[in-house]
């Protein structure tokens, strides 16, 4: 018989509870008031006192309040139907919700029960079968998906039956199953996984290489991410992280897109399910939105939910990854989610960390960041997930203990920096202080040469060694004047400024220059390199701020070109022409 | 519902300190009202049979024999038309001498609207001061506060934005206001002759702390009563939130919570979130815009409040007293509004992004030429222009006492660009400086 409790204390959304039987931590449970049933989670047991985290507004509840518990841990109910839902921190789904505002207590199913899906088997009867395994195809929104022997099978299987090519709905028996002893299971279309359990249902975890493209040059030239590769976004508010957030989740070259709004602004949200619905998804021409799946719990819903829905978003990624899929994750903000945290274990009264965050803050972060990555499947076949979080720092302090614990298992680190937002310099990622290890992985190397060529990398590092030599530079003549350092030293300085004007700087609201394909990346790289490889001769530094400023504008130009049109031809003559003034070329 | 029959009545508290009360009792809610000796008070824990109550007004005076009785309810307001002219304290009592109002009572503080509830916002609102209107546009649904020092002239900004934005309700939450800067509001609010279309809660400098608690969500509830069942456009003017979060502190500390940044308890990112997440634009019309100051001490925005609000908040305005022009400005570095894009170039002028950043970019470069002269630097040419271009920028449009519609706006720049620059130094998309280049200067 299932465990019953009865509440004992309240405070905000905490709740203790007495119980009459056995209780798992972070098993679920339901507390009933004023007819409302609130999901709560287990947290802490101690003794007789059970602490729960109640995922609603705990109003009205009053000591005696009865809850039964589930027996099983906060789950996601995984299958076809899920790409363009918006769902919240547990999965339910928003749009099903009746009325303006949230309801206490109201759960929505994640699927369709009733809709029919064309499924194609994979197996037939007879194969052999393991967790996993692929059993057959259904088509949602072009992508091609798989229905997946369930995730939970120990040993393995033999394909008993299996229905044929045909029509059917995500709770109808497509497969038997059987196991060596005889035990038979009945397999539809629908898996139940526990968030906070990492899906393992694959043979080996691969170091990452093949580029992820994101059309945002700052990351693709200067500091690229990988499929499977883990990235992460601190910076202090207003310098941009949404907005680039927006773009990578709009323009990289992923299967499907989650995006987990995390105790962030509802607007934000709204105008991912405003403008992907219209917005074509560059790779493949069709809607952006087709491939997305948001889970919002935005920071005026509850806060413990919060906590869950990176949780949740991480686990529908998992589910995709084993069916081979490119799945990219971006979190907004993974700071909101350890705040949250915070919260709780503030009100549990346990000893504090770093400002005040819980002690294990670094391991919960290192574990999560770990469940992403680039995977060899059971059947040889490749999958990956890609993380990308972004971290809100207190007073824009990169000491902050999210900051300095996601620095220690993220492999790129993309700052954005209040000064570059500043001077409106966007993408305000600091082109110094950034980095993204995948740049010395031989793997990468090796990729990229193939793809590009073997001097894209050191033509990426001679480009970095100038931006820091210019801002060296810039410095000096900040304290000398203008006047105080050789002439050479502002040829150099604005070698650097014309990287970063044409390379670095990108606006993310022009329909041309926001998203740059490699090709033409690769075309920005060498016109920038060719020029600052170039002697100029300069009598005084005023011709040299003029001139450069015309070089800059000519490129900016360029930049707002079509690829290669009249136009862009145009300027690059009249380019030509500029560069061949102060040059032996 | 305030006298049900037989009501229990407590007479023994066991606790009692400056802000809180704790006595044993049965069958309460949490979040329940309570009387202590008449004063309101709101249930905070709950341990067993033992209730923590905090007390609105303070406990001075309250003796451990007080008479207590809970209410059976969260605290409420009661919404209807009447509310439009009426004036009341943090209770949602009137203090203006007018009769209780009648209307439907519902429960303040409720649930969050469902996001896909919800409707991009895009609509302008216009201000006719144009370091907001030019470079950071504000748009109906928003929420956004003014990040200022005490002594700075915020209030009349707001007031002056809140006279000229089209909008069906002004309401005005005042958390901590000094009486004058009150007088102030409801001096600018008839002078107008907008009456009619204020609402105003207010806690002054005068009332108890804890008591402006209740004062944002009594604003948002008659906000969203217009919003939701009048499809009204509603702008809330909330000042001060620091004197809100610095009431939240005091509670906090008082239930011995472990505080993290600044003082401030752990939870304080998710309880100003709550408050400004009730900006919303709906999709039949109604809207609730809020335009907060958050004031800051010494400048210092990484403060916990100011540093979790602008988090929270679609951008912040900064006034700046500009010693050149001696005048107060919006200050075009620091100030953003987030949602300006939804709006610049679509429901303005074409050319208004890039005018924008084209001319925020001159006048970092007269920032840039003011450091070279502070060092003793000689300035080139374009120095000295740049220098000229700010001076007249600051004082045509980023000046507060300017009042011009945007299209008036991006002429004015589009002159003084032809003033001090070659169209090739602006940096804007050639077709453009084609199209709107002023012919003769």
């Amino acid at each position: 018989m299932a465990t019953k409790g009865k509440v004992s204390g309240v405070i905000a959304n905490m709740v203790t509870l007495k119980v009459d039987g056995p209780v798992a931590q972070n098993e679920i449970c339901y507390i009933e008031t004023g007819g409302d049933r609130l999901m709560s989670e287990v947290i802490k047991v101690a003794g007789e006192d059970v602490y729960v985290q109640v995922f609603e507004s705990t109003r009205g509840l009053k000591i005696g309040a009865p809850a039964d518990f589930s027996g099983h841990m906060l789950e996601v109910t995984l299958g076809p139907g899920m790409l363009s839902k918006n769902f919240d921190g547990l999965q339910n789904d928003l749009d099903k919700m009746k009325g303006v505002f949230l309801k206490r207590g109201e759960y929505t199913y994640p699927l369709d029960n009733d809709r029919l899906w064309r499924f194609e088997p994979i197996v037939k009867a007879g194969d052999k079968v393991c967790a996993s395994a692929w059993l057959g195809k259904v088509e949602e929104n072009f992508q091609p998906l798989k229905i997946m022997a369930p995730f939970t099978l120990e040993g393995e299987y033999t394909v008993k039956s299996i229905v044929p090519d045909g029509e059917y709905r995500i709770i109808d028996t497509i497969a038997v199953l059987e196991n060596a002893k005889g035990d038979k299971i009945d397999v539809n279309m629908i898996q139940k996984w526990p968030v906070k359990v990492a899906m393992t249902n694959y043979v080996e975890k691969l170091r990452p290489f093949k580029l992820l493209e994101t059309g945002v040059r700052l990351i693709d030239t200067l500091n690229p991410i990988v499929e499977g590769g883990t990235g992460f976004i601190p910076g202090p508010f207003g310098t941009g992280k949404t907005v680039l957030q927006h773009s990578i989740s709009k323009q990289a070259e992923a299967d499907i897109v989650i995006i987990a709004a995390c105790g962030e602004r509802a607007n934000e949200v709204v105008e991912i399910f405003t403008e992907f619905p219209n917005l074509d998804d560059p790779h493949t021409g069709r809607k952006l939105i087709e491939r997305t799946i948001i889970v919002a719990n935005t920071s005026n819903m509850p806060v413990a939910a919060r906590e869950a829905s990176v949780y949740t978003a991480m686990t529908i990624a998992e589910y995709y990854r084993s069916m081979g899929l490119r799945v990219l994750l971006m979190a907004d903000s993974t700071s909101r989610w350890a705040q949250a945290l915070r919260e709780m274990s503030n009100r549990m009264e346990e000893l504090p960390g770093p400002d005040a965050f819980p002690m294990d803050i670094s391991s919960i972060i290192a574990n999560f960041y770990s469940r992403s990555g680039y995977v060899i499947l059971y059947n040889g076949e490749q999958g990956s997930i890609t993380f990308i979080g972004t971290v809100s720092p207190a007073g824009g302090n990169l000491k902050d203990p999210v900051v300095e614990n996601t620095k220690k298992v993220a492999r790129c680190f993309y700052s954005l920096e209040q000064e570059r937002a500043d001077r409106k310099r966007y993408p305000a990622i600091n082109p110094i202080d950034s980095y993204s290890k995948y740049l010395d992985y031989p793997e990468f190397e090796k990729y990229i040469s193939e793809r590009i060529n073997d001097q894209w990398i050191p033509k990426v590092n001679e480009l970095k060694t100038l931006l820091l030599r210019g801002k060296e530079i810039a410095e000096q003549i900040n304290i000398l004047g203008d006047d105080g350092v050789p002439v050479d030293y502002h040829i150099t300085f604005w070698k650097s400024e014309l990287i970063d004007f044409i390379l670095l700087q990108q606006d993310a609201f022009d329909q041309i220059d926001a998203v740059t394909p490699m090709e033409r990346q690769e075309s920005i790289v060498n016109r920038v390199i060719d020029i600052c490889r170039l002697d100029f001769k300069f009598d005084n530094f005023l011709d040299v701020i003029d001139y450069f400023k015309r070089v800059i504008n000519l490129c900016k130009q360029m930049n707002y070109q079509v690829f290669e049109s009249d136009k862009y031809f145009e300027y690059e003559k009249q380019l030509k022409e500029l560069i061949a003034e102060r040059t032996n070329a | 519902m305030t006298t049900k029959a037989f009501q229990k009545i407590y007479t023994k508290i066991n606790q009692i300190t400056k802000a809180t009360c704790t006595l044993k009792a049965q069958d309460v809610g949490y979040d329940e009202l309570a009387l202590i000796d008449g004063r309101l008070a709101q249930v905070v824990k709950i341990a067993g049979d033992e209730i923590t109550l905090q007390v609105f007004q303070g406990t001075n005076g309250i003796p451990t024999n007080a008479e207590v009785v809970f209410l059976g309810k969260a605290p409420t307001l009661k919404v209807g038309e009447e509310l439009a002219g009426r004036f009341f304290n943090a209770y949602g009592d009137p203090i203006d001498g007018g009769p209780p109002v009648e209307g439907r009572e519902v429960e303040i503080g409720g649930p969050s609207v469902n996001p896909v509830r919800r409707k991009q916002p895009s609509e302008l609102i216009a201000t006719g001061i144009s370091g907001i209107d030019l470079n950071n546009t504000l748009v109906s649904g928003q929420k956004i506060p003014f990040f200022a020092d005490p002594d700075q002239p915020f209030n009349q900004v707001m007031a002056t934005v809140a006279m000229r934005a089209k909008t069906d309700k002004i309401i005005l939450g005042g958390m901590g206001m000094t009486y004058d800067d009150y007088l102030y509001f409801k001096n600018v609010f008839s002078n107008a002759g907008a009456m009619d279309r204020i609402i105003c809660f207010m806690n002054t400098t005068e009332d108890p702390a804890v008591e402006r608690l209740l004062v944002p969500d009594m604003a948002l509830t008659a906000a969203e009563y217009f919003a939701v069942e009048k499809n009204e456009k509603v702008l809330v003017l909330l000042s001060d939130m620091t004197s809100y979060a610095d009431a939240l502190a005091i509670v906090s500390n008082r239930m011995d919570q472990i505080p993290s940044k600044d003082s401030m308890p752990g939870s304080l990112y998710s309880d100003l979130a709550k408050i400004y997440e009730k900006a919303v634009q709906f999709p039949e019309g109604g809207s609730i815009t809020i335009i907060a100051v958050t004031t800051l001490s010494g400048d210092d925005i990484t403060h916990a409040v100011p540093d979790n609000t602008g988090y929270i908040t679609e951008g912040q305005l900064f006034l700046r007293r500009d010693s050149d022009i001696g005048k107060v400005i919006v200050d075009p570095f620091r100030s953003l509004s987030r949602l300006k894009q939804l709006v610049n170039g679509k429901k303005t002028r074409a050319d208004h992004p890039q005018v924008m950043n084209a001319a925020v970019r001159l006048y970092a470069d007269a920032s840039n030429a003011k450091t070279k002269v502070e060092n003793g630097f000689d300035l080139t040419d374009y120095d000295e222009r740049t220098l000229s271009f700010a001076r007249d920028y600051s004082d045509k449009l980023l000046a507060i006492d300017v009042n011009l519609d945007t299209t008036e706006m991006l002429d004015v720049t589009w002159n003084l660009f032809a003033k001090y620059f070659n169209p090739d130094e602006v940096n804007i998309k050639a077709s453009i400086v084609e199209q709107y280049w002023p012919k003769e200067v």
